[in-house]
């Protein structure tokens, strides 16, 4: 199984040494000043970050670091008090999520979200962008969108067998193990043909037979040239595929770099002892190999 | 007991202007609610507004009755604007308050002594059908037509085809638009509009689009409603919101006849117990007076109501896996 093998670590992505805000040779998201705060408090001030393209990069960091919330802000789902962030070289200050999704970055969510009562196949088919038939009356029209439609759906269905769902076409979303969901969302994330996939929690409550296909999912998007950013709390994903880590802790980046580098510094200790005293530091750390062992 | 007579009065409610009527205003309640998700409780208000958006054209700028219909249409598209704008960003329930709230703050506007040279006040509206040549557009000669419980003169016969047409030509719309890709991108909404915004749709235009074509079904319900009877503020009460909610979910909420069948069924429902309570009480069977009797009615109606909503939430024609309330 791939899982025996480390995958190959894309590198040469940072200028100068890996610290905070480090520069990128070719960052696909540059992100400035974003600061949000929830009140009294401060969920996220970042000063500068930026996320390299054509690479896998995990940001992890405690519960309440303000990881979901920077991709929130990222992909305009909410708006910051302050600051500039621009993808690929374009502003998206006040551009709206569905604009941003349409720019080729695409999201899935913590929780994951799929369309209970639509079924997979419609699910898949929702993910296509730039349709014919979605216009309100160009939709009264078959002939303008019927053979877009099927061009879709055996794009669908190409996307279904890859994440092995095919034979659950037809049955509605809200039928599917938690599992099968998160694989029906990445999917369907697929479908609109994005640039960037920024996945929030990919391995949240999914049971470890499925983990193996999902970690190889990820690793086959950097393949297809796409770029990941994802947040993680499974520190054995993230040592196994991510090519870059991003720590947060109380809403500012507190360290960045090449995992094997990273997991070892002190404030990543810090932050993650903070509010993980339950968890094994050298699991958090990487100091015990499980990941190694599992890799000889 | 004059069964005989409580069955034909009965039957006679299959189809009349009144159950068209309602099954148009059902129609764009599916579209908001059972497929968009909207929850719209102020059907009545968009009924209103194409019904006196229909008579005051006529009444007052003189329009004839077809440019005076689609003046009806053309307000409830205004409506559904000056709504959707400000609450179409609020979570489902509180669109509910404010639909409710909306098609209130409309009826009173129509009841107040303020504005009586134009609505009528309390009286309403009438004879715009004659004044504006709805009548006499009516291609029937006088005469009887029909058989049995269904016999019409030419004047209701003329009404009974006209929204016939009408609710014929909304069903085939609404098919259209629900089996097309913009019909996925609606229900899609309906389950999780975030969901469907992170795959870069325009959610907001949708859900306004959504709004509005449910909200010109329910102003042509109201149109074809003020085809045969008056405008009058009373009919548009909340009660009216919730007899269509009734007739919808009977049906199926999800679903293209639901609304259609399940409107048919109400009325049919309602004048069975309209004629044989009444009946049952003078013949002493049921211990209530008339009046009475005529009250318990609705108060059958709204347990059935609540007995639907718990037992069959998915209405007659619907999927009970597609539309739940329990999810």
């Amino acid at each position: 199984m791939s899982s025996n093998q480390t995958p190959e670590k894309a590198t040469g992505l940072h200028i100068g040494t890996p610290a905070p805000g480090c520069k990128k040779t070719n960052p696909m998201l540059v992100i400035d000043h974003v600061k949000k705060s929830f009140g009294g408090l401060t969920a996220v001030d970042v000063e500068h970050l930026e996320i390299p393209t054509g690479a896998i990069t995990a940001l992890i960091g405690p519960n309440g670091a303000g990881k979901t919330t920077l991709f929130n802000l990222l992909t305009g789902f909410d708006s910051p008090d302050t600051g500039t962030w621009s993808f690929q070289g374009t502003s998206l200050s006040g551009v709206p999520s569905f604009k941003v999704a349409q720019m080729g970055q695409v999201r899935t969510f913590q929780l994951t979200k799929a369309l209970s009562l639509l079924t997979v196949l419609e699910n898949m088919k929702l993910g296509a962008k730039n349709q014919a038939g979605e216009g309100l009356l160009k939709s009264l029209i078959p002939s303008i969108w019927r053979k877009q439609d099927q061009e879709i759906e055996v794009k669908a269905m190409e996307l279904l067998k890859r994440f092995k769902l095919d034979t659950k076409k037809d049955d509605f979303a809200a039928s599917l193990s938690g599992g099968q969901r998160k694989l029906l969302e990445m999917a369907r994330a697929l479908m609109t043909d994005p640039v960037l996939v920024m996945l929030d929690e990919p391995m949240a409550g999914v049971n470890p037979a499925l983990t193996q296909s999902l970690l190889d999912h990820v690793l086959d998007l950097k393949n297809q040239g796409m770029t990941v950013l994802f947040v993680e709390h499974d520190m054995h994903m993230v040592r196994h595929i991510a090519d870059w880590v991003v720590v947060m802790a109380e809403g500012k980046v507190v360290a960045e770099g090449p995992p094997s580098t990273v997991m070892k510094e002190q404030a990543v200790i810090d932050a993650y002892l903070g509010a993980h005293q339950d968890t094994d530091l050298g699991v958090v750390t990487g100091r015990i190999t499980i990941v190694d062992e599992g890799d000889k | 007991m004059n069964w005989g007579q409580i069955f034909s009065n009965t039957l006679e409610s299959l189809l009349t202007p009144t159950t068209l009527a309602y099954a148009l205003a059902a129609l764009g309640l599916a579209m908001h609610f059972g497929f968009a998700g909207l929850l719209n409780f102020g059907i009545a208000g968009f009924m209103a507004v194409g019904a006196y958006g229909y008579a005051i054209s006529v009444l007052t700028f003189g329009l004839p009755w077809w440019a005076g219909m689609l003046m009806g249409v053309a307000a409830s598209i205004v409506f559904s604007l000056i709504m959707g704008i400000p609450t179409l960003r609020l979570r489902g329930d509180y669109l509910a308050i404010v639909t409710i709230a909306a098609a209130e703050i409309l009826r009173l506007l129509f009841l107040t002594t303020a504005f009586e040279p134009v609505t009528g006040s309390a009286d309403g509206l009438f004879g715009y059908n004659n004044a504006g040549g709805f009548n006499a557009a009516n291609p029937f000669p006088p005469g009887s037509y029909g058989f049995g419980p269904w016999t019409y003169n030419a004047e209701k016969l003329w009404v009974v085809t006209f929204g016939l047409i009408i609710l014929a030509l909304c069903v085939f719309l609404l098919w259209s638009l629900m089996r097309s890709p913009w019909g996925r991108v609606i229900k899609g909404i309906r389950e999780d509009e975030d969901a469907v915004r992170a795959l870069g749709k325009n959610v907001f235009a949708y859900k306004m689009q959504a709004l509005i074509i449910g909200g010109v079904f329910g102003a042509l319900g109201g149109i074809v409603y003020a085809a045969f009877a008056n405008v009058s503020p009373g009919v548009y009460v909340t009660s009216l919101t919730f007899f269509v909610w009734t007739a919808l979910l009977l049906g199926g909420a999800a679903t293209i006849f639901g609304p259609v069948v399940g409107s048919i069924i109400f009325w049919v429902l309602q004048a069975f117990l309209t004629n044989v309570l009444p009946e049952l009480a003078v013949n002493g069977i049921l211990p209530i007076s008339g009046t009475q009797a005529a009250t318990i009615k609705y108060i059958l109606i709204g347990a059935g109501l609540m007995l639907l909503v718990i037992y069959r939430p998915q209405g007659i024609f619907g999927n009970k896996k597609e539309l739940t309330f329990v999810k």
